[in-house]
């Protein structure tokens, strides 16, 4: 065994799985698991584990794994993360855990995020009960928005003995996990459903279709109905657009929107209500994860589909493994290339896109290199329809309803790192809603120091 | 889940429900509105608020049966159970935050179409119960399919019926009723408040153009999560896109852009429906529009 090489994992071929919505790659069997755990070195000064927002004991996992004592390693992780299964399918581990494996150096890194999920799936099929009773506190905190910000502050709190009630505003909770990464990437019915249950299993409360700044305010729920504490994880949801002539024309979508139809409302099934609207051929703008979820699905519904980013291959912003699964499924990437009008039909329909050709000038502040007009570059295609995946910004529902809660100029909301804490008492704030549109395990990490600081705070 | 407390058939097609829906009820405001999930593999459906009962913790909604989630909702009896009714949503209308000295010196109109007068009676409601009496013109196809008139008539000044065959009050057109009241009759109004099919809307903000009346529209564009995340009923208002979901569904109807507005309404139409919609277009006010349209 080349102990420099990394255990492969089955996955669907690129010609099945585009006709499908099943999820791409398969996991490890108990053997294959086993035969990666060993090739971790068991470091005494890990270099994985800080790297992890959550810093999940990884050796220690790995350790019970490489033994078949899939049951302690569930019980090692468990400590840090309640969504497992969850995090091994979508952390970008290349740039977190993994990016710093010792055995990275010489060869692959140990593939932590997919023994995380072998033995987050092992414990769901093998239904093993990861709860932790402790003394019941008879405080009361609310977490606003059920993504993972809100389902791991919610857990921790559970944990330590809060009574918490998650607020929702759409009809499921999970928020990014249940309307933003599609079904062949994080399956929902198995995955997502379960690793929610088991927040509910620690005594934790969702109420679904309860829009805060709406439904109810902060202000009400903290005066009228005892909470103690709250904690805002309520995302960065609110979609941008180019601005340019022709975006709002029949067949432009924003990502939200067609993901939205597709993974939550299952509009890509017949026997579901909703319906969805994808032409022949398609074009995504954008290149990031978002992105390679939109082209994919669409892929899957059988269009022909264009990535349009306006920088090169090295610059996209999406994981290696979703860009590699998205050429394989046959997904044309139409690089150094900005759309500057999309083309109408006589009946206000898409039928083009005109785009102008981009070449990398010197490097901008955030040190990529700024993308420039080619002059006189500007071609046409034909398209039918068009998906915007520009990036999403916080949506202000919340804090323009709460007075004395602040955010900075781009909206989100001011939170210090360490604690979440905002600048109303009370109030903490973590994830995207503080960070703008970043990653599951971030806003995970972001929830867990809220937690810690909600119960410094309530115990005074 | 959200229980159905009662349940009425207003006109041919055209139901009235309680919802029990506690937190709906205690923070509705006139001029919003909730989306509605009728099952596990329901669409989410934006209605209009037409009344709400903090006591009775109920939220009342008025819908026409105009494609199969409509007719779903239809079946239900009272004792049944809507699977998600969420809201209030959007902004409540601006004559709530108006000063009530000023607005108590404010004529102000309403222009109902079929369905519309549903969304149109809680702001009427709520204008009288502050002692603002409001006229209301309801536009509808016949005497048969007019709806909540008694409702109306309590709340309103004066209370006006046009219907397209002349089977009850006025025969013909709400424009041509308003421009009646205007040039003949010699009402004066500061505000004309719209609400109804696209296509009414469109005509009225056309008329009062004419006269320099400032005309507020509630615009009943396609949406999915109604909070603001998807942008699918973003319309063009004073050349800015808007998201009517969270900044509208009022806005100020000389500023809207109809054409798209109704063009991206019609986006999931079917062949069927599609085609109607432009024989609408072509018919442009010669024909009845009323009551073709419902809240989806």
């Amino acid at each position: 065994m080349d102990k420099f090489k990394r255990t492969l994992s089955k996955e669907q071929s690129p010609e099945e799985r585009v006709k499908n919505f099943k999820e791409v790659s398969l996991g490890y069997t108990e053997e294959e698991a086993i035969k990666e755990a060993k090739r971790c070195l068991n470091c005494k000064n890990p270099m994985c584990v800080p790297k992890c927002p959550v810093a999940i004991n990884i050796p220690e996992f790995i350790q019970h794994l490489k033994e078949g004592n899939f049951e302690e390693a569930a019980r090692v992780i468990n400590r840090d993360s309640s969504l497992p299964a969850v995090c091994g399918r979508v952390c970008p581990q290349e740039s977190q855990c993994e990016g710093k494996c010792i055995l990275g150096i010489k060869g692959e890194p140990v593939a932590i995020g997919k023994l995380e999920r072998f033995i987050g799936d092992w414990s769901r099929e093998n239904n093993i009960d990861l709860t932790v009773k402790s003394d019941k506190k008879n405080k009361r905190v609310a977490v606003i928005g059920s993504g993972p910000a809100g389902l791991t502050c919610a857990g921790d709190l559970a944990k330590m003995g809060y009574d918490v009630t998650i607020f929702e505003a759409l009809h499921e909770a999970g928020g990014v996990l249940v309307y933003g990464i599609p079904e062949f990437r994080l399956p929902k019915e198995t995955v997502v459903k379960h690793e929610i249950e088991n927040v509910k299993k620690l005594g934790v409360k969702i109420e679904t279709d309860v829009i805060v700044g709406r439904t109810v305010t902060i202000e009400e729920l903290m005066e009228e109905e005892g909470f103690g504490a709250v904690f805002v994880g309520s995302g960065a949801g609110l979609p941008k657009f180019m601005g340019i002539p022709g975006e709002n024309l029949n067949g432009v979508f924003s990502a939200n929107e067609f993901l939205t139809r597709n993974n939550l409302m299952k509009a890509f099934r017949n026997d579901y209500d909703t319906p969805v609207k994808v032409g022949t051929k398609l074009a995504v703008v954008g290149g990031g994860n978002v992105a390679m979820d939109a082209a994919r699905t669409a892929r899957r519904l059988g269009a022909e589909v264009h990535i349009v980013y306006r920088r090169s291959e090295e610059e996209l912003p999406a994981r290696r493994e979703e860009i590699h699964h998205a050429k394989e499924e046959g997904i044309i990437f139409d690089l150094l290339t900005n759309p500057i009008e999309i083309l109408s039909d006589e009946n206000g329909w898409v039928k083009g896109m005109k785009s102008i050709k981009m070449e990398l000038g010197a490097p901008d502040e955030s040190g990529r290199r700024r993308p420039v007009e080619i002059k006189d570059s500007e071609y046409e295609i034909e398209l039918d329809t068009v998906i915007m995946a520009l990036g999403t910004s916080p949506n202000p529902l919340i804090t323009s309803t709460t007075e004395g809660l602040d955010t900075n100029k781009w909206g989100c909301i001011i939170a210090e790192d360490e604690t979440g804490k905002t600048t109303k008492e009370g109030i903490f704030a973590g994830g995207d809603a503080v960070t703008g549109a970043a990653t599951v395990i971030l806003a995970m990490g972001a929830g867990k120091k809220a937690a810690k600081a909600i119960d410094e705070f309530l115990s005074k | 889940m959200y229980k159905i407390l009662n349940k009425r058939l207003l006109a041919p097609n055209i139901y009235l429900m309680d919802i029990e829906a506690p937190r709906v009820a205690k923070s509705a405001k006139p001029g919003q509105f909730v989306i509605v999930r009728m099952d596990e593999r329901g669409e989410r459906i934006p209605l209009t608020i037409c009344d709400y009962d903090k006591e009775k913790k109920s939220v009342t909604i008025v819908f026409q049966v105009v494609g199969s989630s409509t007719k779903k909702m239809a079946a239900l009896e009272v004792g049944e159970y809507f699977m998600d009714f969420v809201g209030p949503l959007g902004q409540p209308s601006e004559l709530v935050h108006e000063d009530l000295e000023e607005l108590k010196k404010k004529k102000i109109i309403f222009i109902a179409g079929g369905v519309g007068a549903a969304p149109v009676y809680p702001q009427v409601k709520w204008l009288n119960s502050v002692g603002v009496k409001a006229d209301v013109i309801v536009g509808t196809k016949s005497k048969e399919t007019l709806i909540l008139e008694e409702e109306m008539k309590e709340v309103a000044g004066s209370m006006y019926v046009a219907t397209d065959d002349g089977s009850y009050g006025f025969k013909g057109l709400v424009t041509d009723l308003l421009k009646k009241l205007i040039d003949e009759d010699k009402k004066e109004y500061d505000l004309v408040v719209a609400i109804g099919p696209m296509i009414m809307m469109k005509f009225v903000t056309k008329l009062t153009k004419e006269y320099n009346l400032k005309t507020i529209v509630s615009l009943n564009t396609l949406m999915v999560d109604g909070t603001g995340m998807c942008g699918a009923c973003r319309v063009t208002v004073a050349g800015k896109t808007r998201f009517a979901c969270v900044e509208g569904p009022e806005f100020d109807g000389h500023e809207v852009d109809f054409e798209e507005a109704m063009r991206r309404q019609g986006m999931y139409k079917t062949e069927e429906g599609k085609k109607l919609l432009e024989d609408q277009e072509k018919a442009e006010g010669h024909k009845c529009f009323v009551g073709l349209d419902g809240e989806e």
